[in-house]
């Protein structure tokens, strides 16, 4: 299919454009805290607590004065990177067992690949990740690695059941047949040949993430203070609710609509990808 | 059938297991010595001896595994650092609160979904399916937690018709206690019950495209009498198959939302055991938990093969 007309499907895609416009905002504000924030989030400003929104506070102010705007940037930064992070080590352990997997199936490796993943699968991610932190303290760092173990597995079954079908085409028959490895082939051939369902998965375990790691913050396993992050907001929030409802509203909302984003663009992306899909509409 | 459910026992045991070795490992081997990690920074040496030869953590890794094994087989969790009395006796209590909470929240999730999706499905591409999956899609993407905290500031606080949080317990009475439970079973219900209408919608649409339910409509019956009395049925096998998955999932996922209402449930103790360095608790409750998540999976491949066929020949 010609680029020109992928391109032209993935405009026409209502899903796939709002929910890559609403994801982006929430990555534009988090790489924009980087270099400027509407007010320094560390800075306390208790004359100005509990303020509704208004022109000086879009979003109002927090129990310490600070600005919710600036604190739901930098926090943006936070969820994001770790649930990006997650992603990465999921995809990057996940893929190479899937593919291996794939490559000797039937066999022990492939036995002892599976069976492992069973395992990781029995363990509640969340369970994961209270593990790790109640051994190793909660940190940015371990909710990373506690939701990128999860990720392992889901990536693994997603690769080897692809790779299985693209083992038994032609085109890697004659792979095979020029020479080629195992190792050549799946990475040569059959990665390419997944690439789709790895970005399509990748965006549903990023939204995930993101999730996850709002979870583990609101009870405290996550991102420490100082370093914002949008579960930490919400459990700061959640004793004040009655006085500032704002304050539980706002990170709230930005979880809801980045999450949001991503399901959507997920759900654009696999259309586009589906070839079934993509017949119907050429 | 037998050979499936032996094999499917022979993994059962195996994944428990492995996953008794994991916990193990990382609860007493990983942090060093156990008791100086629960006593803090700031022990004597005496004390933490004190503890070490209290948890029996003198003997080598080995046999303080099958120590550890061996009681959970029989029911001794050994005993709670922080609250001295047998772990099994505070599990078993907190179970009172967990086990029907995860029951009330999978009630309520069939009780949202079913209708949910069979009304998508039938009226595919309507104004009501595309509403449903609206909802449907806002509903998975809401973290449960937040949703819990604004059903508390409308429920609770506002209009005070639940409280905000705490469980009475079931001695003073059912419906009282059922209404504690309430708010924190929606929560948990949302984001479970729109995963299981989208499923549950796919999964009719499926049937409805079998060439059986076409032959049913060719054959005089309405759209409604193919639908209820033939494609419901079938598409129900995947339908029951996530159900059994969501019971585990909302047995762990009420760790959260136990912390937002205060319920005296396991996910509390799990908190309250780590910021207390409790890990013996810690410990036994994720086995537990894990356990049911293994178990339950283990019922529903079972269930599965005995309405499917295919399944268990296929294997």
């Amino acid at each position: 299919m010609a680029e020109k007309s992928i391109l032209r499907l993935a405009l026409s895609s209502r899903n796939l454009i709002i929910g890559l416009a609403l994801s982006l905002v929430f990555v534009i504000a988090g790489l924009l805290s980087f270099l400027w924030t509407p007010y320094d989030v560390t800075m306390l400003d208790i004359p100005s607590r509990f303020q509704t929104p208004s022109a000086a506070h879009w979003l109002g102010t927090d129990h310490f004065g600070r600005d919710i705007l600036s604190m739901i940037m930098v926090g943006a930064r936070t969820s994001i990177a770790v649930a990006l992070v997650a992603v990465g080590i999921g995809m990057g352990l996940g893929v190479p067992l899937g593919l291996a997997a794939a490559a000797r199936k039937d066999s022990l490796l492939d036995d002892l690949i599976m069976r492992g993943n069973d395992l990781v699968f029995a363990f509640p991610s969340l369970l994961i990740a209270i593990l790790i932190t109640a051994v190793f303290g909660p940190s940015a760092l371990n909710a990373i690695i506690a939701i990128g173990v999860f990720n392992i597995p889901v990536f693994a079954r997603l690769v080897r059941g692809a790779a299985l079908s693209l083992w038994t085409l032609d085109y890697v028959l004659s792979a095979r047949v020029a020479g080629k490895g195992a190792a050549r082939i799946s990475f040569e051939h059959i990665l390419p040949n997944v690439a789709n369902l790895l970005i399509v998965q990748g965006t549903i375990q990023f939204s995930l993430g993101i999730l996850a790691e709002a979870s583990l913050s609101y009870v405290g396993l996550g991102a420490q203070p100082p370093i914002p992050s949008w579960g930490r907001m919400l459990a700061d929030s959640q004793t004040m609710i009655s006085l500032a409802p704002h304050m539980a509203l706002f990170p709230g909302l930005a979880i809801v609509l980045t999450v949001l984003g991503l399901n959507l663009a997920g759900d654009g992306l696999r259309d586009l990808f589906d070839p079934k899909l993509r017949k119907a509409r050429t | 059938m037998l050979i499936y459910a032996l094999k499917r026992l022979r993994s059962l045991v195996l994944s428990l297991l492995v996953a008794s070795v994991v916990i193990f490992a990382v609860i007493e081997v990983v942090p060093g010595d156990p008791a100086a990690f629960m006593l803090g920074i700031n022990a004597q040496e005496d004390t933490i001896a004190a503890l070490r030869e209290e948890l029996g953590l003198n003997l080598s890794v080995y046999q303080r595994y099958f120590n550890w094994v061996g009681g959970l087989l029989s029911g001794d969790f050994g005993i709670s650092y922080t609250y001295r009395s047998p772990v099994a006796e505070i599990v078993t209590e907190r179970l009172w609160v967990s086990l029907p909470l995860a029951a009330y929240a999978l009630s309520l999730t069939v009780l949202l979904a079913f209708p949910a999706g069979i009304l998508a499905a039938s009226r595919r591409g309507s104004v009501t399916d595309l509403s449903v999956m609206g909802f449907t899609q806002l509903g998975v993407a809401i973290p449960n937690f937040w949703f819990a905290m604004l059903m508390v500031l409308a429920f609770a606080i506002n209009l005070r018709w639940f409280s905000a949080g705490g469980f009475p317990g079931w001695d003073e009475g059912f419906w009282i206690s059922m209404k504690s439970l309430t708010l924190p079973a929606i929560a948990l219900a949302l984001p479970q019950a729109s995963i299981l209408a989208r499923v549950m919608r796919s999964s009719l649409l499926d049937t409805l495209g079998e060439d059986y339910v076409r032959t049913c409509r060719a054959k005089g019956l309405s759209k409604a009498q193919a639908l209820w009395r033939h494609a419901l049925r079938n598409a129900l096998i995947p339908v029951l198959t996530i159900i059994g998955l969501q019971f585990s999932f909302l047995l762990a996922g009420a760790i959260i939302i136990e912390n937002v209402f205060f319920l005296p449930g396991l996910g509390r103790l799990v908190f309250q055991s780590i910021s207390q360095r409790d890990l013996i608790v810690v410990e036994s409750v994720v086995m537990l938990l894990v356990f049911a998540v293994i178990l339950v999976n283990f019922a529903v491949d079972i269930a599965y093969a005995l309405v499917d066929p295919r399944l268990r020949r296929g294997r």
